[in-house]
């Protein structure tokens, strides 16, 4: 790994001024993206094998798994597909990142529960009414 | 209060020094770093979208429930396209540091096909759909569920309007340095389409189709 990107380096003193950038995503490698596919068919795999197989009795719990394998999934692709990391641009594309899912959260949190709680405080009524029609 | 402004402004300007220069040594092009910053509004768009089904995803108004619509084994042929076409659009990227035009175009061509076979089988369940009287109109639950997974879909479209044009361009110029970027720039909008499949197939399918 250290050996590619050094290499990686020796081009760029060559080439002048616009492909300077190039290292940005210079961490991908054969292994590392097969290792990244391995994993990421392992866990788009096991998902629809729960909810195919009827694995759990109560929906809540996989639910609950879904979401976290969901959420391992995100992080493997990031880091293996997009090659994210704490360094790449001077670390600003972390920071986007952290701003962008801090957002992310407050959106979907956010939306979920004020809704939730609209739906069960404030109109009886129309819930009555979903549950006889559904 | 003046004592403590003394003290503190060292300290925060030899800091903010020490991480300019022991990160960058030189100023580097931006266009990476922009790009993500656009991916990061893109993903603030799914977000909503996301917020929006989450919210109307069991408003069925009396209409079929994800249970009934959903063809599961279908979802799964098409997540593995998009997966299928992540890995390749990474061995295009591995001929490119290569230099291998021919290998490049290969897997180029490879991906979009992989990326088209998703939008044809995501166009089949949507006609489907459409036309058992079940579009978007037919309940809040199918409004949300087509803006977001048609949102999605639309940025797979333009993501192979995009690789075809840059392997028009591959072809003509080779891969000189602009099109190497442009590679890279496709390379994380193709990989992000594919992280948001992940949330589309786990929040709105897998978990739609639970009682």
């Amino acid at each position: 790994m250290s050996n590619h990107s050094a290499t990686a380096h020796d081009h760029h003193d060559h080439g002048h001024g616009h492909d300077d950038h190039d290292d940005g995503a210079a961490h991908s490698t054969f292994g590392g993206y097969m290792t990244g596919f391995v994993l990421a068919v392992i866990l788009t795999v096991i998902p629809f094998w729960l909810v195919m197989g009827n694995v759990f009795e109560s929906s809540s719990t996989t639910a609950m798994i879904l979401l976290g394998l969901g959420a391992i999934q995100i992080v493997v692709h990031m880091i293996y597909f997009l090659h994210m990391n704490a360094k790449s641009e001077g670390g600003w594309n972390m920071l986007a990142l952290i701003f962008t899912i801090v957002l992310v959260v407050i959106t979907l949190a956010g939306s979920l529960w004020v809704m939730y709680h609209m739906n069960v405080n404030m109109m009886p009524h129309m819930n009555m009414h979903d549950m006889q029609t559904s | 209060m003046s004592n403590s402004h003394a003290i503190q402004q060292p300290g925060a300007t030899s800091g903010e020094l020490n991480f300019y220069l022991k990160e960058e040594h030189h100023p580097q092009n931006g266009t990476l770093l922009g790009f993500w910053v656009y991916l990061m509004s893109d993903c603030l768009i799914f977000a909503c979208l996301f917020a929006t089904y989450g919210v109307l995803g069991r408003s069925y108004a009396g209409g079929p429930t994800g249970a009934e619509l959903f063809d599961l084994p279908l979802v799964a042929i098409n997540t593995s396209m998009l997966l299928l076409s992540s890995i390749t659009y990474g061995f295009a990227m591995i001929e490119m540091r290569k230099q291998r035009i021919g290998a490049v175009q290969v897997w180029l061509l490879i991906t979009g096909l992989f990326g088209a076979a998703f939008i044809g089988l995501e166009l089949y369940e949507f006609l489907h759909l459409i036309h058992e009287g079940n579009g978007p109109q037919r309940s809040a639950f199918l409004s949300s569920f087509f803006a977001l997974v048609a949102t999605h879909g639309l940025h797979v479209t333009f993501g192979i309007v995009w690789l075809l044009t840059l392997m028009v361009q591959v072809g003509k110029h080779g891969l000189i340095p602009e099109n190497r970027r442009r590679l890279m720039c496709l390379s994380m909008f193709w990989h992000f389409l594919d992280v948001v499949w992940i949330g589309v197939f786990t929040f709105v399918y897998l978990m739609g189709v639970l009682p």
